[in-house]
């Protein structure tokens, strides 16, 4: 009998680890949902849905950067760097009027992730050691440039940080039309097809003729010039340009919700909702237990526990 | 076999090292099958045969990587087991890889006298350490600094350390596989001075090569495997040159010319009076030498020789895969100016590479994506995706080849290899190219299959592609080509075609090239053995 209940039930986890693995993400976002409706006073309304899209905002717009980086089997730990450089870029340019301002704050996150790109795909140095050099260099670049916070009192810029359209943040609106590029981008261009093969098996890339360095280049540039606008966005809310503090550690979030959202670390394999769904997924998370007065340690633990489950899940995929 | 195995070459001293009806079985696979080898002492002991024959596994199983599914090693006289490849070496059984085995940056003395370096107090004596080792290089031809790390050497001086390291452990048999694939004719000259020396002082090599002009040269006895068994074993003078190529490829002369079992028609006779394909010249450093060849459109051109013979490297050279220091290669008369695998897509060439699953599938993505990959900008507008034409496309090449799979949006990990094969073959054709290369289209593919793809390489020769095929299949090769280009390191030796195309003339060819000692360097080329 035990003989023959065996396969079943080896089959069964096998699909339930499988369909975790596909949907897991979003039922953990349901289940914090429904958590939430039931014991958080005061979580439907309107105001808390506005104060948690924009407080996902950056870590959501980097994870779709970092998304298609670990697509391509890299990674980039320069995003939080890329933000600091943006933020100083604005306080440098505001002279200029903050159109021109945040034009060079994209185009210096978009220089910052060319050099990585560029050491990647044509000096062949390892992603974690390009843009942990990156990282290390963009933050101390920044605080060359701006030593200290510096209050910005823009009217246009503190239009984009607190201001909103049909009564939606444009922070929301920004972050909503980056996701649909991405999906865009990665659906139905050559180039999103382009850089998932690379991920999968970057030999048979080269070897059907796929530009792969300048693939692998664009890729890191799109992901510098997302930290950028992170970068604005942020500075944007906080009225203030802070280099020294901003987009601390985030490069770690945004890794955490491209992985929990189940695109692997080795690439091959891109999921633009899943990565949304991630990032939102850690935001409610952490918005969860402070609204229940649990001490910052327990939300360091909380999110420990859905990383190792959401690797734990991969690494049964990809087992099979 | 056995009988002839046992009177030879052991003499008066009883064998070092004696197998008898070792047999280790992989899934699918019988590797060995019942083999019995003898070591003498002092020895240089030939082990040869194609790829798959069994040399790896049985390296693996005489040094306790593997452990055999049954049979008896006996090593000095006594029945061991090495569980370990560690024992085997305490033991005295060492070996030296093609990639050797050493530690990069530890310094070279640290890395002859590791786990045994000389001390004093507790403490390791560098200063004695460094001198022996400077001492016992020296008469390994290595002149070196020994508190370098050994990575600033060259290969060579790498596998000289290796060898140097076996001895100073106390080695009594030493197993080389490959081991001048990666030197310099003058570092080939001290190896074979070095391997003279070891066999004064009574040690036992193991020698695995492919080049059969090393072999004469320095080996005493020769063991043949094929398919996993012992074919053959004696003394290798007196084995005459061709007898020694047919043993490895396993044809018997008598049976060359019988009649064949592949799906293959006859010859394609329409041949165009211009090629479609011109290569002249190749050269890439160490691994061709010269390679010059031409293919007409409905024209199947196989590419013969042993394994290791540039016949891989002719092909990559041609698909823009392989660095060149000179050649040129013209498709319809038009020469390919830059030389990249998507110039020479363009122009037309298709490879289908050796390696299927490192250089050809994307596992992670479907049967339709892979077969889209290479031909995405044709099926693009403005860099944006067509699934419209993807579709038409991909269910045009599902058709003609075949494949089986529950449906085009499966992934092609989940399919066998001779459906991943007929994939591949679906991206290349999708390109609509002018010639195709292919490299071992039907290695590790099921029968059924295999039968297909041949028929395949038929219709499209006859569609008027000009086709190359490389094939360790030697009923493969003949039957599926038209004419024959016979390489050896990495040069161009021989040409065979119309009635010519034979097995025997093939083994002749291939045969006579060795004596001629035709084409480059001796230390030429190498082809990876996967």
């Amino acid at each position: 009998m035990t003989a023959v209940d065996v396969p079943a039930v080896c089959g069964d986890r096998e699909r339930v680890i499988g369909w975790l693995q596909e949907y897991g993400v979003y039922v953990g976002v349901a289940a914090l949902l429904v958590f939430n409706i039931a014991f958080t006073p005061h979580f439907l309304s309107v105001e808390n849905f506005r104060t948690q899209a924009v407080q996902v905002t950056p870590v959501l717009i980097l994870s779709l950067g970092m998304a298609l980086v670990i697509a391509t089997g890299g990674i980039d730990l320069s995003v939080g760097s890329v933000m600091a450089l943006a933020a100083a870029m604005i306080s440098l340019y505001l002279g200029y009027g903050p159109v021109a301002a945040i034009l060079v704050a994209l185009v210096a996150g978009a220089a910052a992730g060319a050099v990585n790109g560029a050491l990647v795909a044509f000096a062949g140095v390892q992603a974690i050691v390009a843009t942990l050099a990156m990282m290390i260099g963009g933050r101390g670049l920044s605080l060359v440039l701006l030593p200290q916070l510096d209050g910005i009192r823009n009217a246009g810029i503190r239009e984009l940080g607190a201001g909103d359209l049909l009564g939606v943040p444009y922070l929301v609106w920004v972050s909503a039309a980056l996701i649909a590029v991405v999906a865009f981008v990665v659906r139905r261009t050559v180039f999103g097809r382009r850089l998932v093969a690379i991920g999968g098996n970057r030999r048979a890339s080269e070897l059907s003729g796929l530009p792969v360095r300048r693939t692998l280049l664009a890729v890191y540039m799109l992901c510098g010039l997302f930290a950028a606008v992170a970068g604005v966005l942020a500075t944007a809310r906080l009225q203030a340009s802070d280099p020294n503090s901003i987009g601390q550690l985030i490069e770690l979030s945004a890794i955490t919700a491209v992985v929990v959202g189940g695109t692997p670390l080795q690439g091959g394999r891109m999921r633009v909702a899943g990565t949304v769904a991630g990032a939102v997924l850690m935001q409610l998370l952490v918005s969860t237990l402070i609204k229940h007065d649990l001490p910052p340690s327990w939300t360091q633990i909380a999110q420990t526990a859905v990383i190792i489950a959401a690797v734990y899940v991969a690494r049964e995929r990809g087992r099979r | 076999m056995t009988a002839a195995a046992a009177q030879d070459g052991a003499g008066a001293v009883g064998p070092i090292l004696r197998t008898r009806g070792l047999t280790k079985r992989f899934p699918g696979v019988l590797a060995l099958d019942g083999v019995d080898f003898d070591l003498s002492p002092g020895e240089v002991h030939a082990l040869v045969g194609e790829n798959g024959a069994g040399k790896s596994t049985l390296i693996k199983v005489l040094t306790g990587v593997h452990a055999p599914d049954s049979g008896e090693v006996r090593y000095r006289g006594a029945p061991v087991r090495f569980e370990t490849p560690l024992r085997a070496q305490q033991a005295g059984i060492s070996t030296i890889y093609q990639e050797v085995n050493l530690i990069p940056l530890l310094s070279v003395a640290r890395n002859l006298f590791l786990g045994r370096e000389p001390r004093r107090l507790g403490l390791i004596d560098f200063g004695r350490m460094h001198r022996d080792a400077a001492r016992i290089l020296h008469d390994y031809g290595v002149e070196v600094d020994v508190t370098r790390p050994l990575d600033r050497l060259s290969m060579g001086a790498r596998q000289m350390v290796a060898l140097a390291r076996a001895v100073v452990a106390d080695a009594r048999v030493v197993i080389m596989d490959e081991p001048t694939s990666s030197l310099e004719p003058r570092e080939v000259e001290t190896l074979f001075s070095v391997i003279g020396g070891l066999r004064e002082r009574g040690i036992t090599v193991v020698y695995v090569s492919h080049r059969l002009d090393e072999l004469y040269r320095i080996c005493d006895r020769v063991t043949v495997l094929r398919d996993g068994r012992v074919v053959h074993t004696g003394a290798m003078a007196g084995l005459e040159r061709l007898r020694l190529i047919s043993l490895m490829l396993g044809r018997e002369m008598a049976q060359v010319e019988r009649q064949g079992a592949t799906t293959f028609g006859g010859a394609h006779e329409q041949r165009a009076a211009e090629p479609v394909l011109v290569a002249e010249g190749l050269d890439a450093h160490r691994r061709l030498h010269g390679v010059s060849l031409a293919i007409h459109p409905g024209e199947v051109l196989g590419l013969g020789g042993l394994l290791g013979s540039g016949r891989t490297e002719t092909a990559r050279a041609i698909a823009g895969a392989l660095p060149l220091r000179s050649g040129r290669v013209a498709v319809a008369g038009v020469p390919l100016r830059r030389r990249s695998a998507a110039a020479a897509i363009r122009a037309g060439i298709s490879m289908l590479p050796e390696d299927r699953k490192g250089e050809g599938i994307v596992p992670e993505l479907s049967v339709r994506e892979n077969i889209a990959l290479a031909a995405m900008p044709r099926l693009a507008r403005f860099g944006l995706v067509s699934e419209r034409r993807i579709d038409r496309v991909v269910e045009v090449f599902v058709e003609r080849l075949r494949i089986k799979c529950a449906g085009t949006r499966q992934k092609v990990a989940e399919l066998s290899g001779g459906n991943q094969q007929k994939v591949l073959l679906a991206r290349w054709l999708a390109l609509n190219p002018k010639v195709l290369l292919l490299d071992e289209p039907t290695r590790g593919i099921d029968v059924g299959a295999k039968a297909e793809v041949q028929r395949l390489v038929d219709e499209l020769a006859a569609e008027g592609l000009g086709v190359m095929l490389i094939s360790s299949d030697l009923e493969e090769l003949i039957e599926g080509a038209d004419r024959v280009v016979v390489l050896k390191d990495g040069a161009v030796v021989g040409e065979l075609s119309g009635g010519e195309v034979s097995e025997g003339a093939l083994m002749q060819a291939i045969a006579r090239a060795g004596r001629a000692g035709a084409g480059g360097d001796a230390g030429a080329d190498r082809e990876v053995e996967p």
